[in-house]
């Protein structure tokens, strides 16, 4: 369920489309942003809300890549191995994120702090390597400035 | 010379001082011209989309049905999702209001009342940059009710997304707006006769609109003149790869690639003087060309179809000579089968089997007939698909083999070698 405040977004989102169905993606967004992940329970809340079946919700949760239908570490690593990226190094960026959480791509560490994912091309490819965390981008990384931003996060 | 998408303005992002710069004084030109002038300046400006596929902005516009029996849309693409493409983001953060301006342009040209913009999910902080803008814009009376007392009503919305490339492609976009998965969809109808929620739709990238408000201050003559005659203007350009100084540069129409990658002002030559080895001009789907042939190739639209590519997003990736092609084109093949939505078999299919024989190329695995089954597989592929997505999956793969057949050749397994 959402929240009060967080209904109260999604319900002023309606006016924008001539549809309710249309809020889906931001609602799923706002969502997230409440719990972490989107579950189950609340793909058929949001589904609901939107007067459209619960199947639709989950198809379009599964489709975009940034939706996690799964409970995630505390700080999602996610770092581009796109091209631009590995021209200039991004293997070792990821080696150096999987050494410091301890986990291989896909994975989250065990104390639930750490989840690391390969991305596609963020659009950050003239700071390459780069690698996001939330909503901040990293760029022109070296393995070393990786080391000090990861021992950062507490 | 003079920049006008990102001018080197400090703090233009903001209303003030865009409004001291002349700022949406093309929107009040524009509200006491007719819609038909306006479309018509934009038609004789030669602007060509900055999207990918260069389509003159002027002609998409006078597709749109005249008259106000039903709503109708403009979706401008945001999602920017290309690889080796980073351009549009520079207008979110650093100008945004010539962009809003521009939609704004649009909409009174088209009798649009709501434009959609619609930004990739992982632009979230570029989201609520160009969302403040918009903020600022509303509050001055420029967005909104009754613009600047003319009359005329328009709202832009930004819309996220949230993780898929396809969504780039116009018709994937509306699906994605209209609340559904990123499917692309059969054409026609064409999204000028039914877009998003059924109705007349225009689909525009982000840059696209950013140069209107020009040809509107400074007349179409005056735009069509900056350089080259059919795909004139100032476009943007990003450099990444192996340079010394990747980024995103504004130049004009026509600047030769060797220029963009060697010249200090732009990419500033290869690290450690290495020669180079290829370049991808236009982001990923683009084909790649070969180092030695880019004497005399410019970026514009004419001059890389000449050379055997396009101009695509400009997004211009350089690779230097200790670069292993089949690792890219094995990583440029991996994207387009992650990013595949799947409903059409041939690329569903071929391009997850483009990925797996790259696999085996990459691990010097292939046999010899592999290389021209590789080829099948992305000839089989091309055109035979709902969406671009395909061929953009295809190109690459069919360039490479064209143009760098020898490191194909060179990966193939060799038994009598492995013996010796
Ligand atoms: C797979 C695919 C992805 C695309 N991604 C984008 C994109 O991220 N941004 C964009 O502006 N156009 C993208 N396009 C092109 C759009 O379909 C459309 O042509 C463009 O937005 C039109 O704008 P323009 O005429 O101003 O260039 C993509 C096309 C395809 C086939
Ligand atoms: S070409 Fe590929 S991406 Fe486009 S509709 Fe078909 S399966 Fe989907
Ligand atoms: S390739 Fe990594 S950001 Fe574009």
């Amino acid at each position: 369920m959402l929240t009060p405040e967080n209904l109260q977004k999604v319900e002023a989102l309606f006016k924008r489309y001539p549809t309710k169905k249309a809020v889906m993606l931001s609602a799923l967004w706002i969502a997230q942003e409440q719990e972490g992940w989107i579950s189950e329970e609340m793909m058929r809340y949001i589904g609901d809300l939107l007067e459209v079946p619960y199947a639709t919700v989950l198809g379009v949760v599964t489709f975009y890549t940034m939706y996690n239908d799964k409970k995630i570490g505390k700080y999602h690593i996610e770092v581009c191995t796109n091209v631009s990226c590995m021209l200039r190094g991004s293997g070792k960026i990821l080696d150096t994120v999987e050494k410091h959480c301890g986990v291989k791509l896909g994975e989250t560490s065990d104390d639930g702090k750490f989840t690391v994912s390969e991305v596609e091309c963020m659009g950050a490819c003239g700071g390459a390597p780069m690698l996001a965390i939330g909503e901040e981008y990293y760029e022109n990384l070296t393995p070393e400035k990786t080391e000090q931003l990861l021992s950062r996060l507490k | 010379m003079e920049k006008y998408i990102l001018p080197d303005i400090p703090d233009y992002h903001k209303l003030e001082v865009y409004e001291q710069h002349g700022g949406y004084q093309a929107l009040r030109k524009v509200l006491q011209m007719k819609p038909d002038e306006v479309i018509e300046e934009v038609k004789k400006s030669s602007l060509r989309g900055r999207g990918g596929a260069c389509f003159p902005t002027g002609l998409k516009w006078s597709f749109m049905p005249k008259g106000n029996d039903r709503p109708k849309y403009l979706c401008v693409n945001g999602d920017e999702s290309e690889p080796g493409t980073f351009k549009d983001r520079m207008i979110f953060e650093f100008n945004p209001h010539q962009m809003i301006e521009g939609i704004l342009i649009g909409c009174y040209a088209m009798g649009i009342t709501t434009a959609y913009l619609y930004i990739r999910g992982e632009y979230r902080k570029w989201i609520k940059m160009v969302d403040a803008a918009l903020a600022d814009a509303y509050a001055k009376g420029y967005v909104g009710e009754n613009i600047l007392g003319s009359g005329f009503s328009t709202n832009i919305y930004t819309h996220s997304g949230a993780g898929a490339y396809i969504c780039g492609e116009e018709s994937a976009l509306m699906n994605s707006i209209e609340g559904d998965r990123g499917y692309p969809r059969v054409k026609p109808p064409f999204p000028a006769a039914k877009g998003v929620f059924g109705m007349p739709t225009t689909i525009n990238n982000v840059e696209t609109m950013t140069n209107v408000p020009l040809i509107i201050n400074k007349g179409a003559e005056w735009y069509s003149k900056i350089g080259v005659a059919k795909h004139p203007g100032p476009i943007l350009v990003g450099i990444s790869g192996h340079v010394n100084k990747p980024g995103v540069y504004e130049v004009p129409t026509g600047v030769p690639l060797l220029t963009l990658i060697n010249d200090p002002q732009y990419g500033g030559g290869v690290p450690n003087g290495k020669k180079i080895k290829a370049v991808i001009p236009g982001g990923s789907s683009t084909m790649v060309l070969r180092g030695e042939n880019l004497e005399g190739v410019c970026m514009d639209a004419d001059s890389l179809k000449a050379a055997g590519s396009s101009v695509g997003t400009a997004g211009l990736i350089v690779m230097d000579e200790d670069t292993d092609m089949i690792k890219v084109i094995k990583r440029i093949s991996h994207f387009y089968h992650h990013e595949s939505c799947g409903q059409c078999t041939p690329c569903r299919e071929g391009t997850g089997w483009m990925e797996k024989m790259l696999t085996r190329f990459e691990k010097g695995e292939a046999r010899e007939e592999d290389i021209e089954i590789l080829l099948d597989v992305a000839n089989n592929i091309e055109g035979n698909t709902i969406c671009a997505l395909g061929d953009a999956a295809a190109w690459p793969v069919q360039s490479f083999i064209k143009r760098f057949r020898e490191e194909f050749e060179n990966k193939v397994e060799r038994k009598e070698t492995a013996a010796a």
